[in-house]
Formats: structure tokens, sequence, C-alpha cells
């Protein structure tokens, strides 16, 4: 049993470069192009890998530093991560926190590094990443709690699983959670989309493919990157999106029939269905303004606050 | 006990050799500073048995003072807080010893020395006294020693101003506890700690005055908002090793006041849980948006010191709550992480007190906005700093996540709980909000300050700081990563400090602990496996980019090929999104000349952000008292015939009140 429990980290640092792969198929096919190759994240990391690198005489250790802490925090965080109804390797009480604040580790150095360059644009992201990351950190923790306190009164006690864990949180929901408290669940899955979306540079928070305009957040961080460092960063970008990938399929594919090839191979189809949500979005949607974001992250603010309002009063 | 009033003689006598050699300022830093150290060496020995072993030691003497009676007691939550103490005091004395030579021409050492070491010696007399009247004494000695190391550079105005509303504000806090111990000792009739608990308060009309009175009172020393406002006027002005123990342990002689004061009062009332949440919300992020606009680097940190101990406040609260509806597992929780927090808040404060002071003893320079790209040419502050900064934000695997984790998990356990839900998640948005802000904020501190470019020419030519310096910075980040590796060891050790506080027997705590204790197990392996990835990382970088050479070019500026230090964000340019997304609590004043014309030649923004509390509430609260106060100036004419006759009036109406 725990050799499956080593798979989903496995399988999460192989597929998750694919998913990126999705999402420009996704946007290509809306544009009536052809698109890039499905595995064009692959190559290029791999190209990237092989290159050596540039660095601006402006830059400390602290610009080399960042990429790696970045990408350590971010398989790190694999670990505790379950996959639908399965645990994760390691699951204990309070580990979304855990969790929440590896991702702040990642952003903390992207950031600090991003500052190490001196550029103006990169300062730029550097402050926008942090002023949309204090919306966003209490909207992703809440929905979780609220997801947790459905959890429990749904999971029957002979699941071993602290219910305050993520795991936890994850083996409780279910269909029939769906048919009891839809409402919350829904309210916490909408919060956590726009988190999703927030955290991982999509439209219509951020547009990850434009790199040199003003309102650029996560691309513009990292642009003087380049080379091994730059993989790194794209590959942890990748783990990244998997990561929240997969909290997203948790709540919306939520098949615990108990067999565990089923239940991974129902998330997992989740996880890559989620990127064809993503392109559809940002074919669809044009890049908010960017004064207009705060109001955007308030808003999966309120919806976890209502969700968990809702869920202790219910 | 003899060892610790043995380390009370060694801090009295340096202080006041040092205080007679101050014509000889080596002197007077070898006697000064290293009579802290070995004074702290010796009180360590008997405050780490008492808190291992949960022992207690008593000293007992009768005494001249009404009411008064020297009796010392050392108990767990003395000995923890007399721990922090004594650590953070021996190695700020270290670094002192060499951040005031600079001052040997200028100033006198030996008060300098005198002063801090008799504020050491008051502070351990201030978690150790057993008697009101004892207590009192000693936390006025402390005030006023660190009112003189506020004001060593009196030369300064502004200094001189910092240290009025520092000695104002800390007596108006003093009053306060006066209130309370007259209080305790009318119903006690004794102002015996022994009597406070063994009489009972509890149950009474009483306690629940004594309570806010001890919130106002302890919590002007501690820094809740909105008695915070001496805070970021002292602690910049103070020199730097002073800073840092002020912040990172004088402020928390306040809680440990409200931890005693609490014990006095018997089973608290939800109530006082909920109010210390709100206080604790309310400083922590007020505390941490203010340090977000600040541009002065040591007046940031005294804000960010307001945050932190809002942090202490929440889990306090928490805890409170948790006796209050008889959840023990939530005042394990939140009286665990709170006193952990202390702990933790002075070593990563300290930190980043004395860091600040290498850099103010090395470029001469407070505003953030002025300075840059300092970790070239101090690597090791720079990377210290860095240290400090991480765990500040709670980030693992750092201490200040394991603190912040425990009072996280406590807020779990009190959802869905009625009367302690809403405090919960309160307490869950809240610590989510502050731990995103104070990333932004020490973002800013240590991006501006260390990394990029100059932003001024310097004026002094910066050098890496000495190790005599750089030692105990080394020392106090061993401790932030300790604390955070062995959590749990350092958790279950906890216990009798715990069962102190709770009133619980040892084995409920260590039923309680354990919903704790594996947890951090796990987090521990998981903070080494990121460890290891890191390693593991950095050599494949190494293999990676070994035999190529790394190309070296200027910052990429989107074509631009020279760009300037002057064009880099600032630090205020940093903040601004979130500055203005919280306006309305900030009220920052901004100066802008617009650029004008097609071509404009000069243009400038400056942003300055009051304190509201100082502006908008004891400006005009005190400007208002004065103005009463003026209504009575008739009374003093200046002439002794007069005074002599109100004395003689006085007199006679005492006389006819007596007669009557």
């Amino acid at each position: 049993m725990k050799m499956i429990f080593i798979l989903h980290p496995l399988g999460a640092l192989l597929l998750s470069p694919l998913l990126l792969g999705i999402v420009n198929r996704t946007k290509a096919f809306f544009a009536g192009r052809k698109g890039l190759p499905l595995l064009q994240a692959y190559y290029d990391l791999a190209r990237l890998f092989q290159k050596s690198a540039v660095y601006s005489r402006t830059t400390s250790w602290v610009f080399r530093a960042g990429p790696m802490v970045g990408l350590a925090a971010a398989m790190t965080a694999l670990l505790v991560l379950p996959i639908g109804g399965g645990a994760a390797c390691l699951n204990f009480t309070g580990d979304l926190i855990f969790l929440i604040y590896l991702l702040g580790v990642m952003r903390f150095f992207t950031v600090v590094a991003a500052l190490d360059t001196g550029s103006a644009f990169e300062g730029m992201g550097a402050s926008r990443e942090v002023q949309f990351s204090i919306l966003a950190e209490p909207a992703l923790l809440l929905s979780l709690l609220a997801m947790g306190e459905i959890g429990e009164s749904a999971i029957d006690s002979g699941i071993p699983l602290p219910h305050l864990s993520l795991s936890g949180i994850y083996a409780g929901l279910s269909f029939s959670a769906w048919m009891h408290s839809g409402t919350v669940l829904l309210l916490a899955a909408s919060a956590l989309f726009i988190v999703l979306l927030t955290e991982n540079a999509r439209i219509p928070v951020d547009d990850p493919n434009t790199h040199l305009e003003l309102t650029m957040i996560h691309e513009v961080m990292v642009l003087d990157h380049s080379g091994p460092d730059f993989a790194m960063i794209l590959y942890s970008s990748a783990i990244k999106l998997w990561i929240f990938g997969a909290l997203l399929a948790g709540i919306l594919v939520p098949v615990r029939s108990g067999d565990f090839l089923l239940d991974g191979a129902a998330t997992l189809g989740g996880i890559f269905l989620l990127p064809i949500g993503i392109g559809v979005i940002e074919s669809s949607m044009a890049r908010l303004r960017l004064l207009r974001v705060p109001q955007l992250l308030s808003g999966a603010g309120v919806l976890a606050i209502l969700a968990i309002v809702l869920v202790l009063k219910g | 006990m003899r060892l610790i009033l043995f380390s009370l003689m060694i801090f009295c006598f340096s202080g006041i050799c040092s205080f007679f050699f101050g014509k000889n300022p080596r002197v007077a830093n070898m006697m000064g500073a290293g009579g802290t150290v070995m004074g702290a060496l010796i009180g360590l020995v008997p405050a780490s048995i008492v808190l291992w072993t949960g022992r207690i030691a008593e000293f007992q003497r009768s005494w001249q003072i009404p009411y008064g009676s020297f009796s010392l007691k050392l108990d767990a939550l003395s000995a923890f807080f007399l721990l922090t103490i004594l650590i953070l005091s021996a190695i700020a004395a270290i670094y002192g010893c060499t951040y005031l030579w600079d001052y040997r021409n200028r100033k006198n050492l030996g008060a300098s020395w005198f002063f801090f070491n008799i504020l050491v010696a008051s502070m351990v007399m201030v978690v150790i006294s057993h008697n009101g009247m004892l207590f009192l004494m000693a936390w006025e000695i402390m005030s006023l020693s660190s009112f003189f190391l506020v004001t060593f550079e009196d030369e300064i105005k502004s200094v001189r101003q910092a240290g009025w509303i520092y000695l104002i504000a800390t007596h108006i806090g003093t009053a306060f506890l006066f209130v309370l111990f007259i209080l305790l000792a009318h119903r006690c009739s004794s102002l015996d700690f022994t009597h406070f608990i063994a009489s009972g308060v509890n149950g009474t009309s009483l306690t629940g005055t004594a309570f806010l009175l001890a919130v106002i009172g302890f919590g002007t020393k501690a820094g809740f908002m909105p008695f915070h406002v001496w805070l970021p006027e002292a602690h910049p002005a103070a020199p730097s090793h002073v800073s840092a123990v002020m912040s990172g342990v004088m402020i928390k002689t306040g809680i440990y006041g409200l931890f005693r004061t609490l014990s006095f009062l018997g089973r608290p009332e939800p109530w006082w849980g909920w109010l210390l949440i709100a206080v604790g919300l309310t400083s922590g992020i007020l505390g941490v948006l203010f340090a977000l606009a600040q541009h002065d680097l040591k007046r940031l940190l005294a804000y960010s010191s307001v945050e932190n101990i809002g942090i202490i406040t929440l889990g306090l609260g928490l805890g409170v709550l948790g006796l209050a509806v008889n959840q023990p597992v939530l005042a394990v929780l939140g009286f665990g992480g709170s006193l952990l927090h202390v702990l933790n808040h002075a070593l990563f404060k300290g930190l980043l007190f004395l860091g600040a002071g290498a850099v103010l003893h090395a470029t001469g320079v407070r505003n953030i906005e002025q300075l840059g790209g300092l970790i070239r040419h101090m690597p090791w502050t720079g990377t210290l700093f860095l240290i400090g900064s991480f765990a500040i934000c709670g980030l693992p695997p750092l201490n200040g996540f394991i603190s912040e984790f425990l009072i996280f998990v406590g807020a779990f356990m009190g959802m869905g709980l009625s009367d302690v839900s809403l405090s919960s998640i309160g307490v869950i948005a809240g610590l989510a909000a502050i731990g995103g802000l104070a990333a932004a904020c020490f973002t800013k501190a240590f991006g501006i300050v260390f990394l990029g470019e100059p932003r001024c020419t310097p004026a002094l030519p910066v050098h890496e700081i000495s190790w005599s310096m750089r030692l105990p910075m080394l020392l106090l980040a061993l401790g932030c990563l300790g604390i955070g590796l062995l959590s749990p060891w350092i958790i279950s050790a906890m216990n009798p400090l715990i069962g102190n506080v709770t009133g619980l027997l040892i084995n409920d705590i260590d039923v309680h602990l354990a919903v704790i204790v594996l947890p951090l197990q796990r987090i521990t392996a998981l903070s080494c496996f990121f460890v290891l990835i890191l390693a593991s990382l950095i050599l494949l970088r190494r293999h990676l980019l070994s035999g190529k050479i790394p190309g070296q070019s200027c910052t990429w500026d989107c074509g631009f090929l020279r760009p300037t230090a002057r064009m880099q964000y600032t630090a205020s340019s940093y903040a601004q999104p979130i500055t203005t997304m919280f306006g309305f609590f900030l009220q920052t004043r901004q100066t802008i000349h617009a650029p004008e014309g097609l071509f404009p030649a000069r243009a400038s923004l400056h942003t300055h952000t009051d304190d509201v509390f100082l502006k908008r509430l004891f400006h005009p609260l005190f400007h208002g008292i004065h103005r009463l106060l003026l209504r009575l100036h008739w009374l003093q004419q200046g002439r002794v015939q007069i005074y002599v006759l109100y004395v003689a009036v006085t007199l006679l109406s005492l006389l006819i009140w007596n007669l009557r």
C-alpha cells in the first residue's frame, strides 16, 4: 500500500508539464491554430536544462537560489497532497497549513529573486504578487476548511485519517456530500478556482503569454532567469498547477468507490480536464484591469467565508 | 534560587563598576557586557532546571516596606520568560560591545552599560517576584532604565521626543497596574501573589474589572493597539542592541504580566477570550500594515513587533477561551503556541534588530529608500537578515511557522464549538492574512535594503561588520533553525510550562499534546526532506552548469541597456498597492509633484504614514487635557506668599474635616 502512495508524487513529477501543453492546445483550438505539440513543455525543459545561464551583474546568490528553493518547496508539497480520496504520502492534522505555507516559501523566494535584479519591471511584478497573495491565502485556507467541516459530517469513523488534514478532507467528500451540502461545496470550489487562476498566473488575473507588458505579474518576475534556473521555474509552476488541479479535481470529481485505481483514475481525469477549462477561459475572456483583481480576490474570500459560515451553522 | 540571586548581584555589580569606569570606554565595555553574559549564564542554570522538571524554587525574606515582602518564586512560567530574557540579553550585550565602540568619544559608555545591566536585572526581578509591591518596583525600575537607554543619543531632538512619549506611555500603563494591584490587595488584604491565588479573587464581580485593568496596563507595555504608540517612537531611537532587548524581551514582560494575572483570576469567562482575540487581530493586522508603510527600517521592525504581539495575543485568547468553555485541548494549543511565539519572536526580532543595527553601523542610513545592494558588501549580514525575515513570515522550516501552526491547529479544534466557532474563524483568517502581509513587509525590508543596486551613493565605504557583531546574529539564526527542526521535542518539553499556565495535570497535557506532536514530527520529516531536495537541486544545478561559463550582463530592462539605480522599484512603490488597498486604516499622506508638460523635468512623490492612533486619538486627547488644565492656570501665580496661603488653607480645611 505504501508503494502506491509514492506513485502519486512521482506521477505528478512526470505528468505535470503535460498540463501546460493541454492549456496551450485548447487555446490553439479556439484560435483556430494548430498549436504547439502537447509535449512542448518537456522539450522546453530539456532544452533549458542543457543551456548555460546568463546572470545580471546586479544579482547575488539570492537570485540563483530562488528557483531551487521554489522547486524544492513545490516538490515537498506533493508529499502532503492527496489525490482524490487517496491519502497522501504523509498526512497529519493541519497539513493544509503546511502546504499553503510551502507555497508561501515559493512565493517569498520568487519575490526576493525578482527584487535582486534591481529591475523596475520585476519589482512591479513582485509587488503585485505579494498584494494578491494577501487576499488569496485566507480564501484558500477557509475554503479548504469549509470542505473539511463537511467531510466531518460525512466521514464515518472507520477512516483512520485526521479530519483536518488534506487527506482527511478529501476522503470525506463524495457524491452524497454534494447531495446534502452542495451549496457549500460549490462556494468553496468557486473560491478555490479563483485562487487557482491567481496563483498560477492565469487570465483573468495575469496573462502568461505576454512577457513584457506592465500588467504582468508572475512572468515579469522571472524575466532575468535563464538556462537551468528558468527550467526549474517552469517546472515548479507546472507542479503548482498540478497541486491546485488536484485540489479542485478532488471536489469536482468526487468518485469515492474505495477502489484505489478507479478513484485515482477519476481524479486524474479531473486534473487533466482542468487545463481544458483554463484554456477555455483564457480563450473566451480578457484579462481584468489590474485594479479589479483585488475585488475578484475579495470575492473569493467572501465566498469562502460564506461557505464556512454555512457549514458551521447548517 | 541562590544562583538567581547571585546572577542578579553580578548584573548590579558589573553595572555599577562600568558606571565608575565610564571614563575608560574599553573597561566599561568589558565590565558591562562581561557582567551581562556571566550573569545570564549563571541565571540560565536554575531557569533550565525549573523549566525542565517543573519544580518550583522559592525564596522569602521579610521586608520593611508596608505590604511588601521580599518574596521570589521561580515556577515554570517565570523560568520560561527568564530563559528568553537571559538568552537575548546576553547575545545583545556581546553585540553591543562593538556597536557602542563607535560612540566612545562622544558618549559615556559606562552609563549606558549601567542602565543596560539594571534593565536586565529588573526584567529578571519582574518575572521572579512574587509580591505585588516588589513586582511594581521592579516594573518601575525596568521602565526607567529603559527610558535612559532609549535617550542614549539625547542631543537629537527626535530621540528626546521619543523618550518622553515612552516615559508617559509606560507610566500611564503602570497607573492601571497600580489600580489593579490595589484592587486585588483590597480583596485579599495582602500583596503576596500566593494570597491572590489562594484567597480566590475568582467568582466575584472584581475579576472582570481586574482583567480589563491588566489588559490595559500590561497591554501598554506589550504594545497592544491602540496603546502601542510608544513602540514605533522608542525602538528606532534606542541603540540597536537595546532595541533588540526591548522589542525581543522587554515588551514580553507585558505578556508575562497577563499570564500571571490570569492565574490569579481563576476560571476565565468567554468574553475575556473574545476580547483578547479581538485585540490580537487588531494589533496583528494593523501592526503589520503600518510596518509595511514605513521607510525607516527600525520603525518598520517596531511595528512588526506590534504584529507579533498580536499573534501572541491570538494564542493567549484562544487558550483563555479554551479554559472558559472547558476545552483543554484549545487551552493547551493556544497557550503553547502563544508562549512558543514569545521565544520565537525574541529570537528572530532580536536577529532583525541586530541586522538593522549592522546596516546602520555600516552605512549610517536608516531610511531604506536610500539603501540597496548591501548583500554584496555585507554577505553575512544580508544572509542572516534573510533568515530572520524568513522566520518572521512564519515560513517552514524555521521557527515562526511552528508557533503559528500551533495556534492554527488550536483554532481548527475550536471550529464547530459553540462560543468558539466565530473566534476560531477570525483567528484562522486573521493569521492567514497576517502571514501574507508579513511576507509583503519583509520581502520589502530585505529586498530593498540588501538587493538590487544602491539607491544613493553611500556616505561611508560600506563594509561587513566584525565577527563580534556577526556571531550574536549567527547564534540567533541558529536558534531559529533549531526550534524549527526540533519542534516535536521542544513542544513535549513545554509540558510542565503549559501545566503551570493551564492548571491541567501533566498526563492530561500529554494526551492533548499528542494531537500536535505527531504533526510536528511529520513537519520535521518534511522539512528535512525539503532541505535534502534543495541540496540535491543545488548539486544538480552545479552539475548542469559545470563546464559552461555563465554569461554576465546587466539586468534585462526590456531592451534598455543602461538601467540606473534610480529606475528601481522603491520601498514605497513596492508597498503602494497594498497601502492603497488599506488606505482607510493607514491614512498615508502623499506629496506629489506630478510631471508636467511635454518634456517633464522634475517630478517627485513623497509618502508619509503617521500613526493614526497617535494623531487621531492621543494627540487630541492630550491636547484636550492640556486645555482643561490651562483653566487652572490662574492658581499658579508664582508668588511664594500665595503658595504659603494655599498650604495654610489646605491644612486648615483638613483640620476642620478632622474635627467634624
